[in-house]
């Protein structure tokens, strides 16, 4: 391979203040690797909460705000599927009637990936030599699967990882129940839809869920907590760090 | 409809669905069967593109559907049967009141409709003093329970057949039993009666056909049959999106529509209406009525973000596979629209002031989308609905939904260009969740709006040092940091 591209870590701002860890995990990653990287440190908010909730005017803000800090990056990687859904679809959507803006917003979404497709597509690596003792399945979040259409990516990288038995579990691509303001404008809704989906994990017969956005997982996690369930929730990226790989029991 | 001061909240509804045991169960059954099986339906689909061509073919129909509706009214003119544009609700509602006293209507029966529902065409009539009584067995079973449909499909999945049974052994005066194909018999015995002697059938209209001058019914109860050849005068309200230009365009129409709602290459039957009964034929009705229903879809149509979702043809496999709608229920909506669907079309017709909570109340997973007939983006037209919300729209009368959570986004916006301050308010939240910690390390109750998530979740904490923080101080190890244009 030449040359690899430096990787501008896109740090999802709840990975940055609530889940570090899964940040780390992602440098460890690529440090083994080899893979050069770097973290633009003025990031904050990619802006979704306020596109979801309608705020285009705002979340347009954020997302100049965004575009500036990643200006000068060889390429974006980022632990979640519905940031890079954010920025690959959303932003020239924000910019359509501002021809500069939406240029920078197209050449900035044309070189930004979630972290299992730019391993598994770009990178061509299906194997992270990682290992995990546990049984986990696999939850596709909403935007990731559908918007993004990654649905094999992660599941490759969960197969080879040495030791973790990997089930499915019924209807994965079922919605958590997260959605942003969702969650906690409709809480019961939300939590109705979080039990399903734990129902639906703890069936498959797993010790551990996993999947590519940290706000479904937080969701989940949450919910088993307060269930009192016994169940490790854990971003791809700390099942595919080969340091802590399985440290985690 | 707009009766909104004595209007239950879509959360309070939301809430009596969370609770209804045989709703619950009912949607359970529906999703796991119709939901999931259309969408591997269009998975194994020996035509994969269909749905994109028909989406193409619905989009020119509707950018030419003032000809179109032109070229259909030709035809069942042509043919003798009578066309009525109907502008508004009450428009529609006032000719269908006009024909049945002329023609001294006193019992009509009704082939399900929601268009009919739309309109408040059954209270209309039955305060004219007329008998309506609906023939579709979900629909009659909602009717008999003085109750309205939670399925735009399948109007009494919210009822169990316990239910049912106690309600027929109460309303029909038969002996209680639970058991499915009595109680079907018992409805057809009594729907056979009002079936032959109603004076006017009253239909809707699943798809008209401009080319031939037609519009199709289907059923899997025969019950539209009836209806629209039984009594002399047969009146059909269409909502005035729903039309295919060409024969080609309806035939792929009803592929897709009886697949989406049922799984079926065809339903059991389809009826083609487009007129009067030829003389000397001794089917059909002597007189033929089609009402096209505009009451707000003109507005639609001529609106770009939304034209789209008149491509439409109420399969119901959006609400099939809805995870909002799989443990709400219908009756949330307060629509005869309900689920994903309903939650779009409700605010555009009635406001959407009105219905904000409709608009707000989804988490836009994309699955009304991956398995929609017409491949509608419902998602997005309900954030469009939001972003009109968020500011107001003189256009479509919206005023500003709420102004401190505007006020809320104004200062995250800028909290999120100031990355110093931002930063800082994060690490403070940090310190002020501190008394909030349970034993786990898990925030489990939280003041405020957020307390909305943890009435029944844990919050995991704001980490004691962030990324960025353990960044920039050089905690993390990594052997290929490249730290160029990094400012500390
Ligand atoms: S939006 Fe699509 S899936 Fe939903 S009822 Fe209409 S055609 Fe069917």
């Amino acid at each position: 391979m030449s040359q690899p591209k430096t990787v501008s870590l896109f740090i999802q701002c709840l990975v940055d203040s609530m889940f570090p860890e899964v940040g780390e995990a992602m440098v460890n990653l690529f440090d083994r690797l080899c893979i050069p990287i770097t973290y633009p440190a003025d990031q904050t908010c990619c802006g979704q909460p306020a596109f979801n909730s309608g705020y285009r005017k705002q979340a347009a803000e954020a997302a100049a705000h965004f575009l500036n800090v990643f200006a000068d990056a060889e390429v974006i990687v980022c632990p979640s599927g519905s940031c890079v859904h954010m920025v690959r679809h959303h932003y020239p959507l924000l910019f359509e009637d501002d021809p500069a803006m939406l240029q920078r917003a197209q050449q900035t979404a044309a070189k930004t990936f979630e972290l299992s497709e730019y391993l598994v597509d770009i990178l061509g690596i299906t194997d992270t030599g990682s290992t995990y003792a546990g049984t986990a399945t696999y939850h596709d979040s909403c935007h990731l699967s559908r918007e993004l259409g990654i649905k094999e990516q992660p599941r490759q990288l969960l197969r080879n990882i040495s030791g973790l038995h990997f089930v499915e579990m019924n209807d994965s691509e079922k919605c958590c129940g997260f959605g942003g303001t969702f969650s906690v404008h409709y809480p019961e809704i939300s939590t109705a839809m979080v039990d399903d989906k734990l129902d639906a994990i703890l069936a498959s017969g797993a010790d551990t869920v996993t999947g590519c956005d940290i706000s479904c997982l937080m969701n989940i996690k949450g919910r088993a907590s307060r269930r009192g369930e016994k169940l490790q929730v854990l971003h791809i990226a700390q099942l595919l760090e080969p340091v802590h790989g399985g440290s985690h029991e | 409809m707009s009766k909104q001061s004595e209007r239950a909240s879509y959360t309070d509804l939301a809430h009596q669905g969370l609770k209804n045991a045989p709703l619950q169960k009912g949607l359970r059954g529906i999703q796991q069967r119709y939901g999931q099986g259309a969408l591997h339906i269009w998975d194994s689909f020996a035509d994969p593109s269909l749905r994109k061509r028909v989406k193409a073919k619905r989009e020119s129909t509707l950018a030419h559907l003032d000809i179109v509706l032109e070229e259909l009214t030709k035809n069942i003119e042509q043919r003798g049967g009578n066309v009525f544009f109907a502008p508004t609700a009450q428009d529609a509602v006032n000719y269908v009141l006009d024909l049945a006293s002329k023609k001294e209507v006193q019992r009509v029966v009704k082939g399900k409709s929601m268009t009919s529902a739309e309109i408040g065409m059954d209270e209309a009539l039955e305060q004219a003093g007329i008998k309506v009584v609906e023939t579709d067995l979900g629909e009659y079973i909602v009717q008999l329970n003085q109750d309205t449909a939670s399925h735009i499909i399948a109007p009494c999945i919210h009822l169990d057949r316990k239910q049912i049974g106690r309600l027929f052994h109460e309303k029909l005066d038969i002996p209680y039993t639970d058991d499915p194909p009595t109680l079907t018999q018992e409805a057809r015995k009594a729907l056979r009666k009002e079936l032959l002697s109603a004076d006017m059938g009253i239909t809707g209209c699943n798809i008209a056909c401009a080319e031939t001058g037609h519009i199709s019914l289907v059923s899997n109860e025969g019950n539209i049959r009836m209806a629209t050849t039984m009594p002399k005068i047969h009146v059909a309200l269409m909502g005035m999106e729903r039309v295919a230009a060409t024969l080609d365009e309806h035939a792929s129409l009803l592929q897709l529509l009886t697949r989406g709602a049922a799984l079926q290459k065809l339903s059991t039957y389809v009826s083609f209406q487009g007129g009067p009964s030829e003389k000397g034929s001794p089917d059909g009705p002597e007189e033929f009525h089609l009402v096209i229903i505009d009451n707000g879809r003109s507005k639609i149509l001529a609106d770009p973000d939304f034209q789209e979702v008149l491509s439409c043809i109420r399969c119901g496999a959006c609400l099939n596979i809805c995870p909002v709608y799989g443990r709400i229920g219908g009756h949330a909506y307060n629509s005869p629209y309900s689920g994903p669907i309903g939650a779009v079309i409700t605010p555009l017709l009635h406001g959407i002031n009105n219905h904000a909570d409709l608009c707000k109340g989804e988490t836009l997973c994309g699955a009304c989308k991956e398995v929609c007939p017409v491949e509608n983006d419902l998602p997005r037209m309900l954030s469009v609905l939001r972003h009109k919300l968020a500011y107001g729209d003189p256009q479509w009368n919206v005023t500003p939904h709420n102004k401190s959570e505007h006020r809320f986004f104004s200062l995250w916006s800028r909290l999120v260009r100031t990355p110093k301050l931002y930063h800082i308010l994060i690490r403070l939240s940090g310190v002020l969740q501190r008394p909030f910690l349970s034993r786990d390390n898990m925030v489990s109750k939280l003041p405020g709006k957020f307390h909305g998530w943890t009435t029944t979740r844990d919050l995991p904490p704001i980490a004691e040092s962030s990324f960025r923080q353990k960044w920039l101080q050089n905690k993390i190890a990594s052997k290929n940091v490249v730290r160029k244009g990094q400012k500390d």
